[in-house]
């Protein structure tokens, strides 16, 4: 399966058999990989497919529970990020790791001279800078404060202080994830110059396209195997795509149903970026009895609208009319009152309060209903019982209604919210990344739970990056795309290559395939 | 050696470590004791005799723990909710300031005392919620730290205290000391106990207690105040209005410390000096500390702090030691009392 390496160049890395599991989540399940001078490796896998797991354990953040990493032939020890910079290893993080009222020159050189050290050898770290600036072609002003720098200059500082450390291979963790498109091409010729000199470098990503220009060969990872590996000339973006997201896309029984009224009804919605990516002018309707997913890079907005619809958000222009009306105010009660249930996209820091009970946690969000209280005092008693209903429904293991929901794994954490929002008997349900970081039975759970609230007549709007999920649970499927979303494609007619496009901002075809659904009707 | 957070943090071993932290401080405080050159142990029975060995001694204790109590309610309502409230000493000043001030309305002194006493000490707590909703507003409209700005506005607090009874407020009939004039006789709170110090004070500050335990524990605003203090992220998420809690949260704090100065001019002093309070703001940050901020527990705490201070003044005449001994153990106390927190969430593990 795997194909010839060129006979000359030398092997550099080698991970042989990594294994980790978080808990009952298995991120890497025997995991091969090597790389050879000189060589441009790509990491390939959809969001939870196990990518920077992997790369974690190679640069010594985490340990695995099996496996040895191999560089230049010498076994690293597990867990020591200093040995893997010692031995020539450099990792480019997605997010930057620079001290932002530093020059470039002061945070390149941060901890390469001992701190006891009285004098920094400045005109030396200077010059040496200059050089390999000079070498690779990556333009700097070392005496910018790092906070004056785009984030395609950050970048670069980060490059070259992996450099500057002697790094002979280069990990970058989906570097391109916050580049315009021309910095990122600016980057991949970057990438060529420096393999050419000698240096091997794997780059993660989850862009097809991206991994197409930039490497020689491609390692694909889902649900954390190693399901393939190509040489980058002999595949094509269509198998990548297939390979990524599993050869046969398993559709649980969605039984059929037919849409009912309008519940949800944005029209042309702007929403600016408070701290997320903003909305552009979004329109779609969510129909009683279906399921309408929304697929999407990640951070292009998927947040916001999801905020939007939970009441985080008020639209600044547009309207978002929930059942036919405009609500009083576009907050959170008022959302809820109105009947949408909400599981949010991060569980721990949005969906619970570690530090408070179960109890707290199941009632929090309805605490001001006349269910759970009266002129102010908590009913107790109701919370208790609600709880209790929910542990026992949603089969919510290790909680207990007096404990601490910190303990919870993240499968029970999503029981529970699953059943604190649907034991309220919502009418709209927004799911934003509903089975993520989940193991598979605990996804499955999810599932049927969703398909469950569409079947007795909710509309439930289905935000996700698991593509297998949005084509196994969705009636209609619209792309995110920087704000603004595409035309809905009828899932029937969701083939890899038409998602693709539509994730990519072409939505020629998905407008045909719209304008088609709706003469069918 | 690593550290590695418990799963269960066990109730018992939560209760014990405010016991345990005290008897860790007792006891470094009694190395230094020895080092002043007298045996601990007589040093702490004379303490705990000079609290409590007499009527006066009771009397003393609580009278001292009653402002304690009060400034502890304050730190632990706002710890909570984590809004660091350092301003405890400030709000305590102005509360003071603002009841001595309302005392020279003549017709406060013609009113029945139940109502003059109720009146001032609404006007001792608003000024308290004023003092710390200047800093909260700072926080909430710019993401000024709270930290700094409540702790600077106690020197500010102090000074504009001095002014004032140096200026406007001066009382003619004290021979040119710096005070004000003294609040009227119905707005002076009924002793408990004749022939002491000891005033109606302390029953507020319990009451007051028992009240905060009750707000946080039953209502929906206590749940929603831990919940913005433990994950404001997720109390947005579940609908909790942050500002508006907040806001209320840093009511009842500085109303509490408010309270705790208007308690001490209607009480003790009857008027106010710059020497009003040795620190009981900043003491109450302690005591919310060794109370877990439990509202319950800082009348223990409370307590703890005033059979120090005020057993340690006795102490001192009859073994020359350094009455100071019991700062420095009420704040070794602190520290001790941090690392049996930690070590209550943590084990150590080799």
């Amino acid at each position: 399966m795997s194909p010839p390496a060129s006979p000359t160049a030398p092997r550099v890395l080698d991970l042989d058999g990594i294994t980790k599991r978080f808990g009952p989540v298995t991120a890497n399940e025997d995991v091969s990989l090597h790389l050879d001078r000189g060589e441009i490796v790509s990491l390939l896998g959809e969001n939870g497919a196990g990518k920077t797991t992997l790369m974690s354990i190679l640069f010594g953040q985490y340990t695995a529970d099996a496996g040895t990493v191999r560089v230049e032939g010498q076994e690293l020890p597990p867990g020591k990020p200093r040995a893997a910079i010692r031995a020539g290893v450099g990792m480019v993080h997605q997010h930057f790791a620079l001290a932002p009222n530093l020059t470039v020159l002061e945070n390149v050189m941060t901890g390469t001279e001992p701190l006891w050290k009285l004098r920094s050898d400045r005109a030396g770290g200077r010059a040496r800078l200059m050089a390999l600036s000079e070498k690779f072609g990556l333009k700097v002003d070392p005496d910018a404060r790092v906070s004056d720098l785009s984030v395609g200059e950050c970048q670069r500082v980060e490059v070259l202080k992996a450099l500057y450390n002697d790094a002979r291979i280069l990990i970058l963790d989906e570097p391109t994830a916050v580049l315009t498109a021309q910095e990122a091409e600016g980057l991949f010729s970057t990438l060529r110059e420096m393999a050419q000199k000698g240096l091997s470098l794997i780059f993660i990503s989850h862009k097809l396209h991206e991994v197409m220009s930039a490497s020689d060969r491609v390692v694909v990872l889902r649900r954390g195997r190693v399901v393939a590996e190509r040489r980058t000339s002999q595949t094509s973006k269509e198998e990548l795509a297939s390979l990524m997201v599993g050869r046969e896309v398993k559709r649980p029984a969605r039984p059929p149903s037919t849409p009912g009224r309008v519940l949800l009804e944005a029209a042309d919605v702007h929403v600016g970026g408070r701290g997320g990516a903003s909305l552009k002018g979004v329109s779609f309707r969510l129909h009683a009895g279906e399921t309408l997913g929304i697929i999407g890079v990640s951070g292009n907005g998927q947040t916001t609208l999801a905020g939007l619809v939970s009441g985080l958000h008020a639209p600044d222009s547009g309207s978002l009319l929930i059942d036919g009306q405009t609500p009083a105010r576009h907050d959170v009660p008022h959302a809820i009152a109105a009947g949408i249930g909400r599981i949010p996209e991060d569980r721990n820091a949005e969906g619970s309060i570690g530090d408070m009970t179960t109890w707290e946690n199941a009632v929090l969000e309805r605490i001001w209903s006349p269910e759970f209280s009266r002129r102010g005092m908590v009913k107790r008693a109701a919370a208790r019982a609600a709880t209790e209903a929910i542990i026992r429904d949603y089969d919510v293991r290790g909680a207990t209604v007096e404990g601490r929901i910190r303990l919870l794994s993240g499968g029970n954490m999503q029981k529970l919210i699953l059943g604190r929002v649907l034991n309220a008997g919502p009418d709209i349900l927004v799911a934003a990344q509903p089975s993520r970081g989940l193991d598979e039975g605990a996804i499955a759970g999810v599932h049927e739970r969703l398909l469950e609230a569409r079947g007795r007549g909710a509309g439930v709007l289905l935000i996700s990056e698991d593509l297998e999920e949005v084509i196994g649970l969705s009636d209609r499927i619209r792309a995110i795309v920087n704000g603004r979303l595409s035309p809905a494609i009828p899932v029937e007619k969701a083939d890899a290559q038409t998602l693709g496009l539509m994730m990519a901002g072409d939505w020629s075809a998905a407008a045909a395939l719209e304008a088609e659904a709706s003469h069918a009707l | 050696m690593r550290f590695e957070r418990r799963d269960h943090p066990s109730r018992a071993l939560t209760l014990l470590a405010p016991v345990g932290a005290i008897l860790v401080a007792l006891l470094v405080a009694g190395g230094l004791i020895a080092l002043a050159g007298a045996n601990p142990l007589r040093a702490y029975g004379l303490i705990l005799k000079g609290a409590f060995g007499s009527r006066l001694g009771i009397s003393e204790t609580l009278t001292r723990a009653t402002p304690l109590i009060l400034t502890g309610l304050a730190a632990a309502v706002a710890f909570r909710a984590r809004l660091w409230n350092i301003g405890g000493e400030g709000q305590l000043y102005m509360g003071a300031l603002a009841v001595a001030g309302f005392g020279m309305i003549p017709a406060l002194g013609a009113m029945p005392a139940p109502l003059a006493i109720l009146l001032c000490l609404a006007v001792g707590a608003v000024a308290g919620m004023v003092l710390l909703l200047v800093p909260l507003g700072l926080r909430l409209k710019f993401g000024v730290d709270e930290v700094v700005t409540t702790l600077l506005l106690n020197f500010v607090a102090v000074l504009f205290v001095s002014l004032m009874i140096e200026g406007a407020m001066k009382d003619p009939l004290a021979f040119g000391w710096p005070q004000s004039v003294p609040v009227p006789d119905s707005a002076v709170l009924p002793q408990l106990m004749a022939r002491t110090r000891l005033h109606l004070g302390l029953l507020i500050a319990v009451a007051a207690a028992v009240f905060t335990w009750w707000l946080q524990s039953r209502t929906v605003f206590g749940m929603r105040a831990r919940a913005a203090g433990l994950n404001p992220r997720a109390a947005a998420f579940a609908g909790v209005p942050l500002g508006r809690t907040l806001i209320a949260v840093a009511c009842l704090s500085g109303g509490m410390a408010g309270l705790a100065g208007a308690i001490e001019v209607m009480g003790v002093k009857g008027y106010v000096t710059t020497d009003l309070s040795p620190s009981y703001g900043y003491s109450g940050i302690i005591i919310a500390m060794l109370a877990n901020l439990n509202p319950i527990g800082v009348i223990g705490a409370a307590l703890f702090s005033a059979v120090m201070f005020v057993g340690a003044d006795s102490m001192s005449r009859a073994l020359s030691i350094p009455s100071y001994i019991a700062d420095v153990t009420v704040a070794l106390s602190l520290l001790t009392m941090l690392v049996a927190i930690f070590l209550t969430q943590y084990r150590i593990r080799r």
